[in-house]
Parts: C-alpha cells; structure tokens; sequence
C-alpha cells in the first residue's frame, strides 16, 4: 500500500450521471481531458467498480469502453434495493450515485 | 438549408420547468424552416400515476399541467406551422385533445387538427402469458393499476403525414416523439435501419429537456453553467443524411459541449451497441461528438439494426403504503441525539416495520436501504443532522405508526429535537413483461369531441 498517497480520487480526473431503470443503475463516466482515458482504462476496471459498491451487493457490474468518447458506461444490476418502486431510499433512483463513483481513489500514473 | 428540420424539447418530465418553449417557438419562428415541438411527460410511474387520477375523476388522468404548457404558444405554434407532439395523454389522451381543442377555441383559433394515438393500454389476457412466474404470482395478490407496452414511432409518423397540427399519444417510446417527426418529413423507410437509429439517439438527446443544455450537469468551480435559472430547452438540427446537431435557442442560459452531450447520450442506456426501442436496435458504439461552435455539437456515426419482435409493456400494481418520518438536531452531539432518535423508533416498530434509518447530514442517499455505506462526520464537532425513517407495508394502519412514533419524539424523544415532517402516501410496483408486437394494434384518430 506504498502507492496509497500517490492516489487521487477520481472526480479529479473525470465527471459522471446515473441513470437507472427498475433495479440497474448505469453510471456513465468521462474523462475531462482525452489524454486522461488510459488512465481510467487502466484504474476503473468493473472489479474495481464492483468492490467500490460492494455494500449495495450488485449482482453484475458491466463496463463498456467508450474510447472515441473517452467515456465509459457502468452498468450494474440489483444495487437500487429494488428500484424506484420498492426501495426506502430518499433517493430511490439511485440519482447520487454517480458522486459515489467519483470518490473512488485511483492511481494517477500510468 | 432548407434540408434542415428542427426538433425542440419543451419538457423532459412531467412537472418540468414551465414557460421554456417560448425562446424555442420565437427562434423557430425567426428560423421560418419546419420544425416541430415535442413534450416528454411520462416517465415509468407517471401514467400509473394518472390512471389513478382518472379513477377520481373521469376527465382527467392527462398531464396535469397541460394547459399551461400549451397556452403560452399553442396559437404562435398553429399560425407557423409548428408541428406538437407529446405523450401528456397519459391515461386519458382523449381528455387532452378535447382540452388542447377547448384552449384553441379560447384562443380564436380555427378547428386544429389533433390526432390521439392509440393502442398502447393493454388487457390482462395480452400480457400475463410473458409475465415471470414471480410476477405472476405478485399480481394476484394486487390490484392492476395500469398496463401498457411502449409503443414506436408510427403512428406518430402517419398522424402527422395526415396533416395532424398536434399529436397526443400515452405510452410511447420517449425518443419516438422525435422519431415520428422526423420519419415525416424526410420520408424514410420503417426499415431504414441507420436513419431510425440517428432519429432515435436524435429523440434520446432531446427526451430529458434541459439535461442535454447544461441542466443536472452543473458543479461549482469545476463544472461551471451559467444562467442555469433560464436553461435553454435543447433543439436538434436534422438533415436527411442523419446528421444530427444539437443546441439551444439564443439567449438562454446553459451550455451544449462535448461534456453535457456526452453525459446524456450515455444516460439510462445499458449496452451502448444495443439501445433496444421499439422502432430500431440503435448502436453507439462508434460514435463520436465534433463541437462545431458555440453550443452546437455534432452527433456522427450512429447505426442501427432491426428492431426486436417484442414490445417492453410496464404493468403497474399496487404497491401498499410508504411511510416517511423525519426530525432534525443540531449543534453540540447532534449526530449522538439523532442516532439515539433512531435506536428509540427502531426499539418501538422493529420488527412489525422493516425500517430504513438516515442520518442526513452524515449518510442518506449513498447508503442501502440495510444501512451500510459510507458515512461522513462534520468538522468541529458542529453538527446539522436529520433523522430519517422510512417503510413500507401494505397494511396502511400499520404503515402510519412509523408517522405518530416520529411525531411523539418531540416530547419522548431525545433533547433538542424539531422540524418533524411525516408521510403517508400509497406505492406503485412495476412489473416488465416483452410481448410480442402481433398482439398489439396500434392506430391514430383525429379528435371529433365536443
């Protein structure tokens, strides 16, 4: 865990929105700077994602590359507590999630 | 130029922003080329939502806030030729039409032509066969509230090549308000796989209103909007071969740049090679964003694929009673006195209500609805925290207490408490059921009310 102070969280480096869909919740993220997709290519893998929201016990989590976009697309499923309809969450979409993605710390080097 | 056809977005839910299409109807206007304006106010609950309104009463279950969407323009939109589409018929678009019919009278305009799609409610006996078993068996234990599949663009399409002024569907695909227009005017084939694909992400840029022009995108000093109380409403620039320009009406608030497209282009889609609609399987998963000027950028290589031979239905049930309580501390040990708040309400409804517990202030909406996830403790030991309870039951009587023990905190409960607010509201569930498009039979009509 030597690199730990070198890491940096990931809003730095990237923005993002949720959308959801009953119990799925997509997290779209993307790069400021192009030059910065390799850095998350490399840092935000869906293992990564998936243990960042380990606590909401997704079933699948889905990363699609988006390169000329310098995007991502995260696609999760069963992380809304059942969704809009049946979850007791003030924010029942799952809305906010997206700035729990961006605190993610990742490893600015490449 | 005249190869162009715009397409505006005047609102991107029910209870958006009124008064928006006004920049939008007067740049049209100035532009005099054809255009078209289009309202999207259905989202997944809402016709359930307006299912039970109609069952109040008779007449309504449309969009609620329908005239004063239309008012303000209906009369500027008529007079240039402005095509209207929006799915505000909700549950009731025959409702709609008689009232889009009445504002026009008002207004001395002469008889419109409005055309009301149908087809899009659909009985038991249609869907249950391609419900789960889980499912099933869910509905038989609750009253159906709505059933309807998302229908295309269609009929849209053909109202409009009638000569319909304005188009009132329900349920519809949201990007099919965009496509109809557009399969319209540029005359296209329904198997022109490409060109329904460019319409459609065309149609999903435009769907969420102000979240393509800088809304819901906004973050001080690191994402900076500015004029974000006067957002512009989002308008595309089409032309025949599919290229697609997004941007807003002059002097508007908000911006259109690589960042707010791309936010929304990526939004409520799952796997960006298959965005499944009931039109076309559209693909974006080569395509790029050029910003061609100021608050215009360029939407290229989309593609398409044949569409799926089913249609996604969204059947709505009752879903019992959500209970909602809360009471806030402050200052000196908030956080303690708020937890505590919780430990007492916990130790009077567990287990009878499955409860949810927030600390809003410390952790709410990150955390799952078991309480785990990340929490966050203000500097100096200054506090603002407000707890939060929530459950849900179908036994309403039941589901109340969670209200009267918030409430009774105010005297049995922790120092310093106030601010208590309570809810008692009833729930819908959605179940989602693909069935096949044979059994459905879409059509238009044009409104003869009075």
């Amino acid at each position: 865990m030597s690199s730990t102070k070198k890491k940096i969280p990931l809003y730095q480096l990237a923005h993002a929105r949720t959308g959801d869909k009953g119990n799925r919740s997509n997290i779209s993220l993307i790069a400021y700077r192009p030059e910065d997709y390799a850095v998350l290519l490399k840092e935000v893998t869906a293992e990564k994602v998936r243990e960042h929201f380990a606590y909401r016990n997704p079933t699948s989590v889905q990363r699609y590359e988006l390169p000329q976009l310098y995007a991502f697309n995260f696609v999760m499923d069963e992380i809304l507590d059942g969704g809009v309809n049946l979850s007791l969450n003030l924010d029942a979409h799952g809305k906010s999630l997206s700035y729990w993605l961006l605190a993610m710390k990742i490893d600015p080097s490449l | 130029m005249s190869n162009l056809y715009r397409v505006a977005c005047a609102a991107g839910f029910s209870g958006d922003r009124l008064g928006v299409a006004r920049p939008i109807v007067d740049e049209f206007i100035r532009l005099g080329e054809p255009a078209c304006l289009i309202f999207e106010s259905l989202a997944e609950r809402t016709l359930a939502l307006a299912q039970l309104d109609r069952r109040q009463n008779a007449a309504a279950g449309y969009e609620p806030l329908l005239q004063e969407m239309l008012e303000p323009i209906i009369a500027d939109c008529v007079s240039n030729h402005i095509s209207i589409v929006g799915n505000f018929g909700a549950a009731n678009p025959e409702g709609a039409a008689q009232l889009i019919a009445d504002i026009a009278k008002s207004k001395g305009l002469p008889p419109l032509k409005i055309a009301v799609v149908k087809g899009d409610e659909i009985p038991p006996s249609v869907f249950m066969p391609y419900l789960s078993k889980a499912d099933q068996i869910m509905l038989s234990k609750s009253a159906l509230v709505s059933a309807n599949v998302y229908l295309g663009a269609r009929e849209i399409a053909e109202a409009l090549e009638a000569g319909a002024q304005i188009v009132v569907t329900g349920r519809v695909a949201d990007p099919a308000l965009t496509v109809g227009p557009l399969m319209t005017h540029f005359k296209k084939s329904w198997d022109d796989w490409n060109f329904l694909a460019q319409a459609t992400m065309a149609g999903h840029l435009l769907e969420c209103g102000a979240q393509v022009t800088g809304g819901y995108f906004a973050d001080p000093g690191v994402k900076d909007v500015s004029g974000l109380a006067n957002v512009g409403f989002p308008i595309i620039e089409f032309d025949s071969a599919g290229n697609c320009c997004v941007t807003k009406a002059p002097d508007t608030g908000g911006v259109v740049n690589r960042m707010t497209v791309t936010e929304q282009l990526l939004y409520e889609l799952h796997d960006p090679a298959a965005y499944l609609t009931p039109d076309v399987v559209a693909d974006i998963s080569k395509a790029q964003l050029q910003e061609l000027g100021e608050n215009r950028v360029m939407l290229k290589q989309v593609f398409g694929h044949q569409r799926h031979e089913t249609l996604k239905a969204n059947i709505c049930i009752d879903g019992g009673w959500l209970a909602e309580g809360e009471i806030s501390y402050a200052g000196h040990h908030a956080f303690e006195r708020a937890q505590l708040a919780g430990k007492i309400i916990l130790e009077r409804l567990s287990p009878a209500l499955d409860l949810r517990v927030d600390y809003i202030g410390s952790s709410s909406v990150f955390a799952s609805d078991s309480g785990d996830g990340p929490s966050f403790k203000a500097q100096g030991g200054f506090e603002d925290i407000r707890m939060r309870v929530a459950a849900a039951h179908q036994d309403k009587a039941l589901a109340h207490q969670l209200c009267r023990e918030v409430t009774a905190l105010y005297t049995c409960g922790p120092a310093g408490g106030g601010g208590v607010r309570t809810s008692l509201r009833p729930r819908l569930n959605t179940l989602v059921a693909y069935v096949p498009r044979d059994f459905i039979k879409p059509s238009f009509q044009f409104f003869s009310g009075e």
